[in-house]
């Protein structure tokens, strides 16, 4: 635990992180998805990981979420070994996953649900989180009624409604249009440079994983694995146009490209 | 109705278009027409009177009926029934459907016997009905239930089943108990599901209070007005006595669906 100043936010560190599906065709009966995952999310930091389908990144959030508690190696939050599901790791999905059957502050409330609260500290909490992810005027309005960059909002207010020590985002702006997603990418931005939670982002979008994160990871898939790690020192807010933001996002999309940079830069030229 | 009927009839589920405005009038261009070639035809007598009567003398008997009191001790106790048997059949099919949905070891032991008895087809239950419960009431009662259970089992089985992963992952997530799951997660899920089951039932029980007072005949009941027309002949009384069931059905079906619409408001019906 490194931070002092700041409500309860805890470093995750991912060591030697392996994960096996059954699966008959493969060899040996079994499907490597992760090998020797190695990951250090300091607290209060934001880091981004990027890789094609098929990777195991989004298996990883899961691991860490703990919705499945069969891995091999460690996974701790704050020097201690997570086990099972907990309020201290808050989750955005890609489908919103709000319940239809509740309204939007009802939805937030969810994170609440079995917090050791009183009704009027949930409301109030409830109340911050509407405002801080801009949901103003929409509380009582069904999922339904919401368009999806709205509903991601919610999900977002929702995972963070209970403070948790870290925040984990599974490609939670993979079903958006392209300007609902740099808008939310901004919003996603302002969120974490206000709350400084630490945040661990999925993603397969290159220019959202170096616009937020302080760090990039890169996997490759077969079996899933670090392929590397950059390093992002550009301050924040971040301006999508400058030219050290566009190097960088062209250094990690060359990863995942054929060809090199330079040949792109001759044809533009 | 067998059951390929019925199963055909769960997924149709018949809703027709709602347009706007004047357009609305034109489902009654049909029947408007209709009625009025039916006058035409007996006012001409082209055909056996016995036969077609004119609709006035349907007028005649339907006032006749409703002014001596008849029509309201046959349909007072056509709707008991289906009261009695609607109500038997949908709570009992409630509880089976919770516990089919909910109880994966109930489910092994006791689904795949439901799903054969639902194959038996509702009317081959007569014989073994009188033989056991007679003709009267409690035979009938004993039909309309079985009538209503089928469907409100496998749309309560079948919503509790198909509530997505992802909600439940949500609830587990935020460390919801297993009774929150079920009451918080699961069935406001399956309301909707459960809701077609229990107004499918409504239908269903109502077709099957004319089947049984009409195959199990004893007793007062809309179905025995039926019988009644047509040992005597009476084709304004028969008449009579399908415009009244199909009256009741409208109204069944009209009453169940305005309590949905308020019901499952956030389900984006509106």
């Amino acid at each position: 635990m490194s931070t002092s100043n700041l409500v309860s936010t805890y470093e995750l560190d991912i060591r030697a992180l392996g994960k096996r599906y059954p699966n008959t065709q493969a060899e040996g009966g079994e499907l490597q998805v992760l090998e020797g995952i190695d990951l250090h999310v300091p607290a209060g930091r934001f880091v981004s990981i990027v890789g094609a389908s098929g990777c195991g990144k989004s298996t990883l959030l899961r691991l860490v979420l703990g919705l499945d508690a069969q891995y091999e190696g460690q996974i701790l939050l704050g020097g201690r070994p997570i086990s099972g599901t907990g309020r201290e790791r808050g989750i955005v999905f890609q489908d919103h996953r709000l319940f239809p059957w509740l309204t939007v502050e009802q939805n937030i409330g969810v994170g609440l649900r079995n917090a050791p609260f009183t009704a009027k500290e949930k409301a109030e909490r409830v109340a911050e989180h509407v405002a801080l992810a801009g949901l103003g005027g929409f509380e009582r309005s069904w999922p339904h009624q919401i368009s999806g960059g709205m509903a991601q909002r919610v999900a977002i207010a929702r995972g963070l409604v209970n403070r948790p020590s870290v925040l984990l985002l599974d490609e939670p702006f993979g079903a958006l249009d392209a300007l609902t997603r740099s808008r939310l990418q901004n919003e996603l931005q302002r969120i974490w440079q206000k709350e400084r939670i630490t945040m661990l982002l999925v993603t397969h979008d290159v220019e959202e994983a170096v616009f937020l994160g302080d760090r990039v990871v890169v996997m490759q898939p077969s079996p899933g694995r670090i392929r590397r790690t950059v390093d992002v020192d550009l301050p924040h807010p971040r301006n999508r146009s400058d030219p050290a933001f566009i190097r960088m996002r062209d250094d990690v999309l060359s990863d995942f490209l054929e060809t090199e940079p330079e040949p792109l830069a001759a044809i533009t030229r | 109705m067998t059951t390929a009927t019925r199963d055909a009839a769960e997924r149709a589920a018949v809703r027709p278009l709602r347009p706007a405005g004047r357009s609305r009038w034109r489902g009654l261009v049909l029947p408007v027409a209709a009625v009025g070639l039916w006058w035409l035809l007996a006012l001409l007598d082209v055909v056996n009177s016995a036969l077609l009567v004119s609709p006035f003398k349907v007028i005649g008997t339907m006032i006749d009926q409703v002014m001596s009191g008849r029509l309201w001790r046959a349909l007072s106790a056509s709707l008991a029934r289906e009261a009695a048997g609607f109500l038997i059949g949908t709570v009992s099919g409630l509880v089976l459907g919770a516990l089919l949905g909910l109880w994966p070891l109930f489910n092994r032991i006791v689904g795949p016997s439901f799903n054969t008895f639902k194959q038996i087809s509702l009317f081959a239950w007569i014989p073994l009905i009188s033989v056991w419960f007679g003709l009267g009431d409690v035979a009938k009662v004993v039909f309309l239930s079985l009538a209503a259970l089928v469907p409100v089992v496998v749309n309560t089985c079948d919503g509790i089943r198909t509530t997505p992963v992802g909600l439940l992952e949500v609830a587990r997530v935020y460390g919801f108990t297993r009774w929150q799951i079920v009451t918080q997660v699961v069935l406001p899920a399956a309301l909707p599901s459960i809701f077609t089951g229990v107004y499918l039932a409504l239908i269903y029980s109502w077709l099957a209070t004319i089947g049984a007072e009409y195959l199990l005949v004893a007793g007062r009941g809309i179905g025995n007005t039926l019988i009644e027309g047509s040992e005597h002949f009476q084709m304004d009384l028969v008449i009579f006595g399908m415009f009244v069931i199909g009256l009741v059905g409208w109204l069944m079906n009209a009453s169940a669906r305005a309590l949905e619409r308020r019901l499952a408001r956030w389900a984006g019906h509106s």
